[in-house]
């Protein structure tokens, strides 16, 4: 058995989100809906990008639909990012930014240094799992730049007082923002092999590929989020501290998130 | 008439989403001793103090500092020749030293030593912890790290309004040697004593408007000045 799973198979999983409805109804939580759709939505979604995969993945399609396809990916996370962070100013074009200079960068690595071969089988899947992963920690960077600069307004309103600049008045309070955002991926990247098996090498071993290889493709992609990461929270919190301040070197008001 | 002023407010306007914080204010700030802005909360005190330091900006009007309008200054510049302390004491994270280097990055151990002197903190505190100070120390120290950089004007936001009274004291008698020594200095407070026992000058603000001010008349009837 090769770990390929079919539509039989498929179907009777469906009795594990029986099981998490079934928790909800027992505890009365009210979110039998959401996880019925949900699932629904997840089993949908799934199946039309394993569509398009296929025909991406065709001999004969260019490479450039590939890229098309990262593209949209990008353009569609920045969009999710600034609905998570309603309260950051001007979100959405900033993500994007950040997405594209982190995709240049992580995906250049990889690429251009021939760490993996530039087919549509692995640099669609490779721009997923980067951009994904890193979706988190732009909306966790840029909330918490926000709410540094707002909560100590006067701190930041004293140094710039001193005849500081903006960019040097944020300095201590981007750091913190940066901190809180990279940590978490450290921690996984720690905690990797001890904790828990990461999604690419489990699946790769339950597609039947030998665990050495799955291990070196796992450690390929970790560090390629890591470096993600670093890269997107980066841009976003250079380019908000552009944002938040004016260009007389005010901080403009921010807004508390209310969600 | 604005030329030999310190600052000079022209029919100034700050309209916050439609919240006029200060409303055809216009007034001028003389060139020595101690200002003080008096007037009840949310009068547009503390909105006139920023302006005179570009940490907000007019809506409408003009404001002059030593009869160059703030707009078409370097802000980086004129913040570093108008120093301001806020009304809360805001230390830095870090030691007394670190929060004065801050301030000025070339200072030496003397020069910060005579900062703190300058403000009754001793010397010898440049290596505490400067979140752990008190409240009155705490301001001193802000006060200090302002005074390190030199400044030709200071301002202050209601600084005694969060500190105890000894503590209020000493910051008082500590600016009005500064004062004394020529630093131009505008003190916003809502203390009719206070204004009494520091302010050569008055400015009194209400409703977004300057609505009186000139010397202050103390004991002697023939000054002219306005009474508390």
């Amino acid at each position: 058995m090769t770990g390929v799973v079919g539509w039989g198979g498929l179907a009777t999983s469906l009795a594990l989100v029986v099981v998490a409805a079934g928790v909800s109804l027992w505890q009365r939580l009210g979110l039998e809906r959401q996880i019925l759709w949900a699932s629904a939505r997840a089993l949908v979604q799934l199946l039309l990008v394993g569509g398009l995969l296929a025909l991406l993945l065709a001999p004969n399609t260019s490479l450039w639909w590939s890229w098309a396809w990262i593209a949209v990916m990008i353009a569609y996370s920045g969009d999710v990012v600034r609905r998570r962070a309603p309260e950051v100013p001007r979100l959405g074009p900033l993500a994007v930014a950040a997405f594209a200079a982190a995709a240049l960068i992580t995906l250049g690595v990889v690429f251009g240094l021939r760490i993996f071969p530039l087919q549509a089988r692995t640099v669609v899947p490779i721009a997923g799992m980067m951009i994904g992963n890193s979706m988190t920690a732009t909306v966790l960077v840029a909330r918490r730049l926000v709410d540094e600069l707002r909560d100590k307004r006067d701190e930041v309103e004293a140094r710039l007082a001193l005849g500081q600049s903006s960019r040097q008045a944020a300095t201590p309070y981007v750091r913190v923002a940066l901190r809180s955002a990279v940590t978490p991926q450290i921690e996984t990247t720690k905690a990797t092999g001890l904790v828990f098996l990461p999604g690419a090498m489990t699946g790769l071993i339950l597609a039947g590929v030998a665990p050495v290889q799955a291990v070196l493709v796992q450690a390929v992609v970790m560090f390629l989020i890591l470096a993600a990461v670093a890269t997107t929270t980066v841009v976003v919190v250079l380019g908000l501290v552009r944002r938040l301040f004016t260009a007389d070197h005010r901080l403009t008001t921010l807004s508390r998130h209310t969600g | 008439m604005s030329g030999g002023a310190l600052f000079a407010f022209e029919d100034v306007v700050v309209d916050r989403d439609g919240v006029l914080a200060l409303n055809g204010f216009t007034a001028v700030v003389p060139n020595t001793g101690i200002t003080a802005v008096f007037g009840p909360s949310g009068s547009g005190k503390s909105t006139m103090l920023r302006l005179c330091d570009r940490l907000e900006v007019a809506t409408a009007g003009r404001v002059l500092y030593r009869g160059l309008d703030v707009t078409e200054l370097d802000p980086l510049q004129l913040r570093r020749q108008v120093g301001m302390c806020m009304q809360r004491p805001t230390p830095f994270p870090g030691t007394v030293a670190d929060n004065l280097l801050v301030a000025d990055p070339q200072a030496d151990e003397s020069k910060m030593q005579e900062a703190l002197e300058q403000v009754s903190l001793q010397g010898s505190w440049l290596d505490r912890d400067a979140t752990a100070l008190s409240g009155g120390e705490a301001q001193r120290m802000c006060l200090a790290r302002t005074l390190i950089t030199q400044p030709d004007v200071l301002l202050l936001d209601e600084p005694t309004s969060a500190v105890d009274v000894t503590a209020a004291r000493t910051i008082e008698s500590a600016v009005r040697e500064l004062a004394d020594a020529s630093l131009a200095v505008l003190w916003v407070s809502h203390d009719p004593a206070q204004v009494h026992r520091i302010a050569d000058h008055i400015l009194e603000v209400d409703h977004g408007r300057c609505v009186g001010g000139g010397p202050i008349m103390r004991d002697d009837p023939r000054s002219g000045g306005v009474g508390l």
